[in-house]
């Protein structure tokens, strides 16, 4: 019996070996191989949808930002981030052009908005909007920065006082998402609407078509993902982030206020949010229905990259935005051409791949 | 000598009482009301009563995965849909017209012996156990990549799945007739009485489902088995320290729950004779049932019954008030109103009952019922009288 025992122990040793050899390459290097095919096999063969992609996946990144701050500050999937992205898109468009949803689902214009300012609704530069936007923007990130705090002390505060388990707070937020919806629902319709109307005015990048609108959502994001990156790594708020990302009871015993940490996440994380969201609608459209599928996307973004990195919910949107819109334009061998109704599908498929072979993500922390 | 103090009623042991009678109160009042016309509201009652009891039995396949296991699944769509198509296409016949495209449609070839009038209920067994077994198989393949990681990332997988699925049912027209909906299902016992009703036959059967599952349920989560189940949810390294196989169990118990509304969703496919994948949306299908979950209380059985009942009545109240003369701000939103009640419901209940309207019980234990019955019994003379037991180990 023992020598059976023995013998059967010696077997899986091997097969242990082999596996963590395999997957070792796999996981390390090959995977990072194989990124660096999939951008350039995509640049020769996909260059307009590389080009679409790497947009779709900037304003990605951006939700994943905030999304893997609070995973790294407050230990939770936040739930309720698409929603909070449509809401601040919708909030933006509501104090540019005024427009509400009457008594019986008709549209109606509020007479005093942001559009009427002198000149807002002039197009700056080839963008397709004035700076009324820009303004509307500026003020939903605000507002959503406030929107953030003020459901942390109503729902999240009372839930670490009672020191609930991390699951609890998933589904705390999900009831907010189901809540924001509504709100979204009640106040605006289910009709989808859009910031402009009109041309958009495009130019010749390596012989593909790009909107100036894109390379303005592009140049945004990576300002604002510089901005958060200087913001964690160059000032002592960031330090003390980290440090509370890292280790909460450290951070709080060596004298860090933890709870004002947790709110300057939130106010952080809830501008991100409403720039991101008026990117996401700025490329696509305003649609309630958007806001909770978004965030399949955003969290294959946010996990690909590594929970709590920056610099990994960047590369992680720019991937998952470039497979999703790589994919619907590529003529599969077996499958044939996909459905673009898969897009969001597509995540998910990144998703599950990266947890079966790293599922720290590129540069998540070694558990 | 002292009296026992007079044993004090909280407001936490009438609410669920409260909660279920008003619920009721306001179904049988408003649909009278209405109608004035007491077949009417027994006929209302009967298919209310028919779908709580099939959202029943789902909830409580959400309560086996996250009330009990600590599977955190925010995908049961995908579940309920699976196993809803599931029974469609076994129970259907094949599909003939052109406009109607589906795989599958058995029911014919499943009329096995003339004589005992097995269309009336052989097709449907088939169907019931074609659901729970892809079920299982679909819950045992996801668990595969996502069980072993942090709990949060299965919910995440598990929103994609049924994302997914969903689009599938749409994109893929010859699957399930994509979004035209898979109609005339066909429904169990039909033959045995008229239409008009058949509906008291459905709310047996899905009576006589839910008490089967919920049985079932209780007798397995009070079994050695149950507590490993809860152990795990509760710190899954003390448990595996104890010499369980985690991982097997957790899988276990998130096989078992998608079974369950499997079940649940084939079910629901006979009751509502028509589906299609706007049936199946995250809200309806997922976060309905959650919020039937939270509100009833996880990891309490009867909890999940009530919570079902409950929820499903506050649903069916905000249809029946539509038919008053509303002002119309109110009239074309109240759907909107109503999720936005149901999730500020889910918001309100984990932060000032977090146990639900149900609490879970200390003890979930068939053998340690038994050992407190035994120790409370007043001694007896003799030689056979049970001396206290020593502190045995739960056999788990």
């Amino acid at each position: 019996m023992a020598t059976i025992e023995a013998g059967r122990e010696r077997f899986r040793a091997a097969l242990r070996d082999y596996q963590r050899a395999a997957g070792g390459f796999l996981t390390g290097a090959g995977l990072w191989l194989l990124i660096g095919l999939f951008f350039v096999w995509a640049f020769f063969q996909h260059r307009d949808a590389l080009v679409t992609g790497l947009v779709t996946g900037s304003v990605f990144a951006l939700g994943a930002i905030g999304i893997t701050l609070i995973y790294g500050i407050l230990k939770f999937g936040h739930f309720a981030h698409g929603d909070s992205m449509m809401l601040s898109a919708y909030l933006a468009f509501f104090l540019v052009s005024g427009v509400i949803v009457g008594e019986r689902q008709d549209t109606q214009a509020l007479p005093v908005n942001l559009g009427d300012l002198p000149g807002a609704g002039e197009r700056i530069w080839e963008f397709s909007f004035g700076y009324g936007l820009l303004l509307a923007m500026a003020a939903a990130a605000v507002i959503m920065a406030g929107v953030f705090i003020a459901l942390d002390r109503a729902v999240y505060r009372p839930l670490r006082r009672r020191r609930s388990g991390i699951v609890i707070f998933s589904i705390a937020s999900l009831g907010l998402a189901l809540v924001i919806r509504s709100l979204m629902l009640i106040f605006w319709g289910a009709d989808p609407r859009s910031y402009t109307r009109g041309f958009r005015s495009s130019f010749d990048l390596l012989g593909t078509r790009v909107l100036y609108d894109q390379l303005f959502i592009f140049c945004m994001a990576m300002l604002l993902m510089a901005a958060v990156y200087l913001l964690l790594y160059r000032t002592k708020l960031g330090k003390a982030m980290r440090a509370m990302a890292d280790n909460p009871d450290l951070a709080r015993i060596s004298g860090i206020n933890t709870e004002q940490i947790v709110l300057w996440t939130w106010g952080v994380a809830g501008a991100l949010v409403a720039v991101a969201g008026v990117m996401l609608a700025l490329q696509a459209q305003l649609k309630p229905e958007i806001g909770f599928i978004v965030l399949l996307p955003l969290f294959a973004a946010a996990i690909v990259g590594g929970i709590g990195s920056p610099h990994g919910a960047l590369l992680g949107g720019l991937i998952v935005g470039a497979v999703q819109e790589v994919a619907v334009s590529t003529d599969f061998p077996l499958l044939g051409e996909v459905s673009p109704g898969y897009k969001f599908s597509i995540a998910f498929i990144v998703l599950i791949v990266i947890l079966l072979v790293r599922p720290r993500g590129l540069f998540g922390a070694k558990q | 000598m002292r009296l026992p103090a007079p044993r004090r009623i909280t407001v936490a042991q009438v609410l669920p009482g409260l909660a279920a009678a008003a619920v009721t109160a306001v179904i049988l009042g408003i649909s009278f009301e209405r109608s004035g016309d007491v077949g009417a509201v027994v006929s209302f009652y009967t298919s209310f009563l028919t779908v709580a009891a099939l959202l029943a039995i789902i909830s409580l396949g959400l309560n086996i995965q996250w009330g009990y296991t600590g599977v955190f699944n925010f995908g049961v769509a995908a579940f309920f849909l699976v196993g809803a198509y599931t029974a469609a296409i076994v129970t259907k016949a094949p599909a003939t017209a052109g406009f109607e495209n589906y795989v599958g449609g058995f029911g014919e070839d499943l009329n096995v012996v003339p004589a005992l009038a097995t269309d009336q209920w052989f097709p449907f067994l088939v169907a019931l156990l074609a659901s729970a077994t892809i079920c299982g198989v679909l819950a045992f393949v996801l668990s595969i990549p996502t069980l072993r990681l942090r709990e949060d990332y299965l919910a995440i997988a598990m929103i994609g799945v049924a994302e997914l699925l969903r689009r599938i049912t749409i994109e893929e027209h010859g699957l399930v007739n994509g979004t035209r909906a898979l109609g005339g299902i066909p429904q169990p016992l039909s033959g045995l009485t008229s239409n008009a009703d058949y509906k008291y036959i459905m709310l047996a059967l899905a009576l006589a489902a839910l008490l089967l599952v919920f049985v079932a349920l209780e007798r397995g989560v009070r079994s050695p088995w149950g507590r490993v189940l809860r152990a795990l949810r509760e710190d899954e390294l003390t448990t595996a320290a104890s010499g369980k196989n985690v991982y097997a169990f957790k899988t276990q118990g998130f096989v078992l729950g998608a079974v369950i509304m499997g079940i649940g969703g084939a079910m629901f496919a006979f009751q509502s004779r028509a589906i299609s994948p706007n049936t199946f949306t995250h809200f309806f299908a997922t976060f309905l049932i959650w919020t039937m979950l939270i509100v009833g209380g996880s990891g309490n059985n009867r909890g999940a019954v009530l919570g079902a009942y409950v929820v499903w009545g506050f649903w069916q109240a905000t249809q029946l008030i539509q038919t008053y003369d509303l002002p119309s701000v109110i009239a074309l939103r109240i759907s909107f109103i109503r999720d936005l009640t149901l999730g500020a419901l889910i918001v309100i209940v984990l932060l000032l009952m977090p146990r639900g309207l149900l609490p879970e019980e200390r003890r979930v234990s068939i053998w340690a019922e038994r050992q407190v019955r035994r120790l409370r019994r007043p001694p007896r003379d003799g030689p056979d009288a049970p001396a206290a037991p020593a502190a045995a180990d739960e056999a788990a």
